[in-house]
């Protein structure tokens, strides 16, 4: 085993965490709970294998993954926004639905062949450095660069700008917000608009970079929840959640590449003489999940870290006793 | 619509509202109100709770949108969709509830919603300019810090400051009197005088006729929604007078209270110790005992450990050191349900978000405490027939106001739920009674309905511990009052001195001013 | 004023009471309905004809008696997991974990059978009470992890009750893949007659009529729970206490109700609904445990409850409907279809909530003089 290859890989594959979490840290922070992550990951890994196949054009694909997504996220943001509805319903809802459609939509998808894949690429300087060259900058996806760019921009935005501010605004106090002329039910809907997008980009990147093709469900198998609960570990902030999502991704790559070798370490490898005791291997990325959460609710505890404030709260404005 | 000209031997109208008319739904809030302002004048809006002061307001800075009726801001007409809007136009409200996000800055809290900065925060510059503000009118606040580090006077600063930031000509104080201390109080009206000479109009709203008496040039009084004093000048008004005017009747200042003497201790506090949810030490060293048969005040401003207290005293909360006991018997480190079925009546201060479960039938809410025991209980179930001859009765006995006893609470209005909450936790004859603000929010004859209920308790010779912020109530109801000031016990009062209980709520302790008074 | 205005404008009011029981009725089929008309739309995009394939799913599974019957087959994990979501939805407990403990059902009955611990003459009386009793301590084991992590550590039920799901699905593929397989293919042995639920079609020997009928006994496990739910919800003090928790931890904490021990009880009831509708299948249904013994009746079983509006008794007639669905669905193109229409009526019914607690006013708007 290669432990380079899998890190590299590792890296390559969490940017798919690391998209849908930020998504859905910047749908958080505005008080809007989306669990239907995995339905517009979904819809975006769909669309976007769709759209290159049909166009030739990987761009046009990712480009309208995200749309797409971001419009199926645009009927959760009526519903709990508009609605006042439930969040965690109807996110499941939309998980429902994302799956659904992406599985009708996509009939017949599974046999289409090959497409033009997004491009990959090593960074001419950056890739001489050692151990950090070869698992970051060389051979990587053009999306994997995108994601080294997104996380500092993310936690710039969100801490250090004005728009970012009355994101936080609204997330923590929406009444607040309001009587300061921000506008809380606009915001709430772009920034789950743009939760849905980065879940579309997320989707993208899956069917048109890491692992290319469209599978149905098996294409995101659960990453979208993963991200949900990535953002807990992350405790809402995008440095955090890029991290969380990288050592998943790492996860993930070993454990398809550990099972190949005879040996492991000098010793018979148990995973290449029993092949069924892999499924012990797949269970691992789901039970770090709630390894996760516990550390993270632990830490939230004793450091009396918490959820925007208003997270998961429809706001409803002229309310008597407001 | 042309604007009557201004009357010549009055500074010119800054604000004026005519015919406001709001409603929702069932309640006709504002019935045709007008209301007019002058430049550097201080107008008060009295009323009481629910009489429709809020609502005014809220539509007079945006909040709520009137259904008939015009305002008029320096003589144009304006229409006013956002509360962004009636900023623009140079009035401003500070919430009874502050509006401020904890989790951010004093800087932040004050830039939000403003165009400048555009996008990236120059966080240096704007902490600089809000200090030169701040100095400016005498308000006092560090511009870095987050506003869950400050107290609630500071929080109420930076609310002000806010407003002054956007230019605001008309501040609206909703009640700002309510969380804060009798001294503070007079830091605020000094702060107030100081902007009106400035230039600035202030409408202050309250329904405490002394401090109406004490700041304000006019007053205007509403009462159910009707306007029944228009600007009329403070000079030549009583205090008497107000009160009829608010209530549309004269209202009786003293409740009749027998003399009886208390018997033995029940609740006995000792040393207690116990953190808020900040994790920060919220009492330090709480020693206090109630007797069967006497009402025991607790007085102090808002967010000094009353809360913390009660949860402790109700088992909602593990203390750090100290215990309390119910005749003897330790309940600290006990399941609530301990307390209850010793005899612990608790009336919490949240009627909504702990007192009641909203969506659950009258019923069901008054089985809360019931339900574990005969003849509600048997064995593993819950004798639905029995629980509903129960709600029947108690609808009977304390005038609850419902179609059925299987509505929903949360269609139940604030005094028909309180007596709700009072039925459940009176009728099971406490021992011990602990009223958290049981009257906060209620119109004035619920007001009396449940102060009359907690006299009936003592003369039915139940210990009762009275929390409240209304000093007037503790001092009718009471038999002793203690003051708590963060998180201690400044000392016990048992001739209503209101002046010490003033000076100890706001961290004198009563050694210190009777020393004083002995030197 | 603006230059344009509609001559109406709609206005939203909160309601003041509880809307009468036939407009609830009335929201929820016309959110159906306008499921099915969206999921038309959808159909006749992806290339289908939507009004031939509602046809086909109403003659598929209520045409005859013996579809009927199938139909029924279908409906009976789906009441089992819709009182799962129901007992745990009534104290906001998200449970989305039925799927894997229904999975984990699956393996508690299976492992009576396949580890030898029984002789394989055992006699029905024995293999059953077993298989459901294993069916029922799996699921609630399934169930309890999260409600304990839950109770000890906050963690959120929703996506730990999910993980566990993936980890369900692996485990029981450990043992179809590897020590249960049967000559290498992925299932196990088919379990002895005796292991199987009766059907209906066993007494066609005395009653002919129900030749082919292929209904089970789990029909009655699940006509059973319908009313223990119903009494533990309704009409028992744990019930109480899980409404109360529902409505308003904040009260039920100073009621004295213990929120954590009631997290975790509540989840391992769930989970052993959801086990039992495991077992049910398994012993009902497949007869074997082998990797596809679910089209996802654990998700569809949160549909069921939230349409059944948590109401035990509504659960049934619910299961039916969406037993009909997945009974019929095999057999539509495109094939993601049912799952397609669930998500939309879930969506839509979500959305018809706003109907019961607001009431919709269209105002005429007065030309001001």
């Amino acid at each position: 085993m290669d432990w380079i290859v899998i890190l590299q890989a590792g890296v390559a594959s969490g940017t798919v965490l690391l998209f849908a979490t930020l998504g859905e840290i910047f749908a958080e922070r505005s008080g809007v709970l989306n669990l239907g992550v995995e339905g517009m990951m979904l819809i975006g890994a769909m669309s976007a294998f769709s759209v290159a196949v049909k166009t030739g054009d990987p761009w046009m694909g990712v480009l309208v993954a995200m749309l797409a997504a971001g419009l199926l996220s645009q009927i959760h943001a009526f519903i709990t926004v508009t609605l006042q509805a439930d969040q965690v319903v109807s996110g499941l809802a939309l998980t429902f639905l994302g799956t659904g459609l992406s599985l009708v939509l996509g009939e017949g998808l599974s046999k289409a062949g090959t497409v033009a894949l997004l491009p990959a690429f090593s960074i001419p300087l950056l890739s001489r450095i050692p151990l950090l060259g070869p698992v970051f900058f060389t051979d990587q996806n053009v999306m994997v660069y995108l994601g080294y760019l997104l996380t500092p921009m993310a936690w710039y935005y969100i801490n250090y700008t004005r728009p970012g501010m009355h994101l936080r605004a609204v997330g923590e106090h929406p009444a607040a917000a309001d009587t300061l002329g921000i506008n809380v039910y606009r915001l709430r809907y772009f920034y789950v608009f743009v939760g849905g997008m980065l879940a579309g980009l997320a989707g993208a990147t899956i069917s048109l970079a890491i692992s290319p093709g469209w599978f149905s469900e098996l294409t995101t198998a659960g990453q979208g929840w993963i991200a949900v609960g990535l953002v807990i570990f992350a405790q809402w902030d995008p440095v955090r959640g890029a991290i969380g999502s990288y050592v998943f991704g790492a996860l993930r790559r070993l454990i398809l590449d550990i099972q190949g070798p005879q040996t492991l370490l000098w010793f018979a490898n148990p995973f290449y003489y029993n092949p069924y005791w892999g499924f012990f291997l797949q269970m691992l990325p789901y039970a770090f999940t709630v390894i996760v959460l516990v550390l993270g609710s632990r830490e939230a505890v004793r450091k009396r870290l918490g959820a925007p404030a208003a997270l998961g709260l429809p706001y409803i404005r002229g309310e008597r006793g407001l | 619509m042309t604007h009557p000209p201004d009357n010549p031997e009055h500074p010119p109208l800054v604000v004026e509202m005519r015919g406001i008319v709001k409603r929702f739904p069932g309640v006709l809030a504002n019935d045709h109100v007008d209301f007019s302002l002058y430049k550097g004048e201080i107008h008060a809006l009295l009323g009481e709770n629910g009489a429709g002061k809020s609502t005014l307001m809220n539509v007079l800075s945006g909040l709520y949108r009137a259904d008939e009726g015009q305002i008029f801001v320096n003589g144009q007409l304006v229409e006013f969709r956002s509360p962004r809007d009636a900023i623009r136009a140079g009035i401003g409200m500070v919430h009874q509830h502050f509006m401020l996000v904890p989790s951010q800055t004093v800087t932040e809290n004050i830039l939000l919603g403003l165009d400048d900065p555009r996008f990236l925060l120059h966080l240096n510059h704007y902490h600089r300019k809000i200090a030169e503000l701040a100095e400016q009118f005498g308000l006092h606040v560090d511009p870095r810090a987050k506003i869950w580090q400050l107290s609630v006077g500071e929080q109420q600063r930076v609310e002000i400051l806010k407003m002054l930031y956007r230019g605001a000509q008309v501040l609206i104080m909703d009640e700002p009197t309510a969380v804060l201390a009798p001294q503070e109080i007079e830091g605020l009206f000094e702060t107030l005088r100081s902007m009106t000479e400035q230039g600035k109009s202030i409408i202050f709203i309250s329904h405490k006729l002394q401090e109406v008496t004490a700041i304000a040039d006019r007053v205007t009084v509403l009462s159910k929604g009707r306007v029944t004093a228009a600007g009329q000048p403070m000079a030549g008004l009583t205090r008497r007078d107000l009160a009829r005017l608010m209530v549309g009747r004269e209202v009786v200042f003293s409740l009749e209270k027998k003399p009886q003497e208390p018997g033995e201790v029940v609740l006995e506090v000792e040393d207690l110790h116990a953190e808020n949810d900040k994790g920060l030490p919220a009492l330090q060293g709480v020693s206090l005992t109630v007797r069967a048969g006497e009402i025991v005040g607790l007085a102090g401003v808002a967010g000094n450990g009353q809360r913390e207290l009660a949860q402790v005293i109700g088992g909602l909360r593990k203390p750090t050191k100290g215990r309390v006991l119910l005749n003897g018997v330790e309940v600290t480190r006990k399941p609530v349900r301990f307390g209850i079925d010793l005899g612990v009546g608790y009336i919490p201060e949240d009627r909504t978000h702990v007192g009641s479960a909203p969506n659950l039938s009258v019923t069901d809410n008054v089985i809360m405490k019931k339900y574990r025991k005969e003849p509600i209980a048997r064995g593993w179930s819950v004798d639905m027939q029995a629980a509903t001859r129960l709600a029947e009765e108690l609808k009977e006995a304390y005038d609850i106001i419902v179609p059925t006893v299987e509505t929903p609470a949360r269609l139940l209005s604030g005094g028909n739920l309180q007596r709700v909450i009072l039925a459940r936790e009176i009728s099971n004859n406490p021992a011990f009674l602990l009223a958290m603000q049981p009257t906060r929010g209620l119109d004035v004859g619920a007001i009396e309905g449940v102060q009359r209920l907690l006299l009936a308790q003592r003369e039915a010779g139940a210990a009762i511990l009275l929390v409240s912020e209304e000093l007037e109530e503790l001092l009718s109801l009471s038999d002793r009052i203690y003051v708590i000031y963060e998180g201690r016990i400044m000392g016990e009062v048992r001739d209503g001195d209101i002046e010490k209980i003033g000076l100890m709520m706001t961290g004198t302790p009563l050694e210190e001013i009777e020393g004083g008074e002995n030197a | 004023m603006p230059d344009f205005a509609l001559p109406f404008r709609i206005k939203a009011e909160p309601r003041l009471d509880t809307p009468p029981v036939w407009y609830t009725w009335f929201v929820s089929f016309l959110a159906i309905a306008v499921a099915l008309f969206l999921g038309g739309i959808v159909i006749a995009l992806a290339g289908g004809d939507p009004i031939r394939s509602y046809i086909h799913i109403g003659k598929a599974s209520f045409g005859s008696w013996g579809v009927f019957s199938d139909t029924m087959v279908k409906a009976i994990p789906l009441i089992l997991v819709g009182l799962a979501c129901t007992v745990a939805f009534r104290m906001k407990l998200w449970n989305i974990g039925a799927e894997g403990q229904f999975f984990l059902g699956a393996f508690g009955a299976s492992a009576v059978v396949l580890s030898g611990i029984l002789p394989e003459d055992a006699s029905r009386w024995v293999y059953i009470p077993l298989m459901m009793a294993a069916g029922i301590v799996a699921g609630a084991l399934w169930g309890f992890i999260p409600g304990y992590l839950k109770a000890k550590y906050n963690v959120n039920e929703i996506i730990s009750t999910l993980m566990l799901n993936y980890i369900a699905i692996a485990w029981n593929n450990f043992f179809i893949f590897g020590v249960w397989s049967e000559g290498g293919f992925q299932m196990s042995k088919t379990f002895p007659r005796n292991a199987w639920l009766p059907r209906l079609a066993d007494y066609a020997k005395e009653f002919p009529a129900l030749r082919g009928l292929t209904t089970h006994l789990g029909l009655a496990f699940g006509l059973v729970a319908v009313v223990v739910v119903w009494y533990v919800l309704y009409r028992s003090r744990w019930g109480y206490e899980i409404r109360l928790i529902g409505d308003n931890p904040q009260a039920a904490r100073y009621a004295g109700v213990n929120i954590r021990r009631n997290t975790v009880l509540v989840m391992m009831f769930s989970g052993a609904l959801a086990g039992l509708a495991g077992m049910s299948e398994i012993s009902g249904v497949v007869h074997r445990l082998q990797g596809a013994i679910s089209p996802g009746y654990g998700f569809t079983g949160i549909i069921v409850a939230w349409l059944a509006k948590l109401n035990p008794f509504a659960v049934v007639l619910v299961s039916i409907f969406f037993g009909a669905l997945i009974l019929a669905g095999r057999e539509i193109q495109p094939s993601g279809v049912p799952k397609m229409i669930q998500g939309i009526i879930l969506v839509s019914l979500i959305a018809s909530d706003y109907l019961l607690r607001y009431r919709i006013r269209i105002i005429r708007t007065t030309q001001e003089a």
